[in-house]
């Protein structure tokens, strides 16, 4: 290791942000500048937290929440992922299809609620499509211009050395395309939890969203604030999860290179 | 073994026509440099050759007594080694069999590198695996486009010695393409001038191995030198 590290490279260093934000929350609501009505402490969203997962409520609603959004990643993850492999290898399925997919894309797919309502009630299904179109996107258009920007020399020189076509996708077109596919996978893991907590707030008997809109009918201010925590703390692990996954496929990359 | 015939070969694009009327026969095992100006229509012949070209006109042909197609194979500019395979994967790519691929990292000698990754590597290093994954592949045209040109003069040395050697060994046809006289007259059986898509000169060399800087080469570098400085 080099001599002389910055101090700010300090693993710990990106939490004292954080941690400081929750002292002085609970300071505030502590010593009455804000009330609580407004704004529950930091401990008693923990007392909620705790109270709730000790009746089993808190755990159903996390695990149900993140059973439709992994669902619903599912589906529009490999429906985007197809798409974008298909047309980004066969220029027939190209000209045919993406410009029409492009157009899609444009729609906010939050706008189409009141259809996926009329559609698909207010059951499952809705909510589980909403992810999948919002999941849908990010995924294709990452792994269409992946495939697209791949190396043209280096499949020249596959071919050369007599590759196959199969040969030339496995080990030139499809890693080539990795890094952007995971950049599109990061990036619709946002997408995804935005979606499922507009689905869950319209329409749900059960999830994080549903634990939000019935606390607000009875002004639980620390159960409200504990939803959004909740979905931040998701959020990071799902954008944890997907960093470890370009680790471990990307090590051939300079940027992930051990120093 | 094989012998590559061009006959009223022709390349155009659009309206531009690179190569005019080349006829050229290119005996098995030799070794032959082909050097011009930058844009004089050498690197498309040498395209043209790998069949990464479609000819205009003219015919290109490999005749061999047993009648099989020849394993052709380039050493391009840049090394065009896959970054995310370590340096044995990209020669196993090419190889024979992956006994093979470790046999030609050790004759480059850079069999400590097997398990880097690409970018680790110095440019010059980099062209060494590039030559090691071309000779894994056990091929009977070895086709060089400027393999060496972004080198730095001492790697470029060692590299020429290196690329002899091999060739000498594995008895493969060798054709190089260079804008540098004294590479191809330090390398090449023959050297050919192509100037405006034609050839200008076909010179051969006739030097003992190893060649050293004495008059006779350089005789030879003048008389090329002057075929394209004047032509």
């Amino acid at each position: 290791m080099r001599k002389g590290r910055k101090w700010y490279n300090n693993r710990l260093v990106p939490w004292i942000l954080p941690v400081v934000t929750i002292i002085l929350w609970q300071l505030l609501v502590q010593y009455k500048i804000v009330t609580t009505t407004l704004l529950p402490s930091p401990l008693e969203v923990v007392e909620a937290a705790i109270k709730l997962s000790k009746s089993g409520e808190l755990q159903e609603h996390v695990y149900i929440s993140t059973q439709r959004a992994l669902i619903g990643f599912a589906i529009g993850g490999i429906i985007g992922f197809i798409l974008g492999l298909v047309n980004g290898t066969v220029v027939f399925f190209e000209r045919t299809i993406d410009t029409t997919i492009q157009m899609i894309r444009t729609i906010p797919h939050l706008a189409l609620i009141p259809l996926v309502i009329l559609w698909f009630g207010i059951g499952e299904s809705a909510k589980i499509f909403l992810v999948a179109l919002g999941v849908m996107f990010p995924i294709y258009i990452n792994t269409f211009n992946g495939i697209k920007n791949v190396d043209r020399k280096l499949i020249e020189m596959g071919s050369v050395y007599g590759l196959s076509r199969n040969k030339l996708f496995t080990n030139i077109i499809l890693p080539g395309a990795l890094p952007s596919i995971l950049v599109g996978i990061r990036y619709a893991l946002g997408v995804m939890w935005v979606s499922l907590i507009v689905a869950e707030t319209i329409g749900a008997d059960s999830g994080i969203g549903f634990l939000a809109t019935s606390a607000r009918e009875f002004m639980q201010m620390d159960i409200i604030v504990l939803t959004i925590v909740l979905y931040a703390i998701l959020g990071k692990l799902s954008d944890l999860i997907a960093k470890l996954f370009e680790h471990r496929l990307l090590k051939w990359h300079p940027a992930f290179h051990k120093k | 073994m094989f012998n590559i015939e061009l006959k009223d070969v022709s390349k155009s694009y659009g309206d531009n026509e690179v190569l005019h009327d080349i006829n050229l026969s290119i005996e098995p095992g030799s070794f032959t440099a082909i050097v011009g100006r930058s844009g004089c229509g050498k690197s498309t012949l040498l395209r043209v050759i790998a069949q990464l070209e479609e000819i205009s006109k003219g015919t290109l042909s490999f005749s061999s007594n047993s009648g099989s197609k020849p394993k052709i194979r380039i050493m391009f500019q840049d090394d065009r080694l896959i970054p995310w395979k370590s340096i044995i994967k990209n020669i196993e790519l090419g190889a024979i069999n992956n006994e093979v691929a470790e046999q030609s990292l050790q004759k480059v000698g850079l069999i400590d590198k097997k398990t880097d990754w690409p970018d680790q590597l110095s440019g010059g290093q980099k062209q060494r695996i590039a030559l090691a994954r071309a000779l894994a592949s056990n091929p009977d045209i070895l086709l060089f486009d400027e393999p060496l040109g972004a080198l730095d003069a001492l790697t470029r040395i060692e590299m020429q010695n290196l690329i002899e050697g091999l060739w000498q060994q594995q008895e493969f046809t060798s054709l190089l393409v260079t804008h540098d006289v004294t590479e191809a007259v330090r390398l090449a059986d023959r050297v050919i001038v192509i100037d405006k898509g034609t050839i200008q000169l076909d010179e051969k060399i006739d030097l003992p191995r190893p060649r050293e800087r004495d008059e006779k080469f350089t005789y030879y570098e003048q008389k090329i030198l002057n075929q394209i400085l004047g032509g």
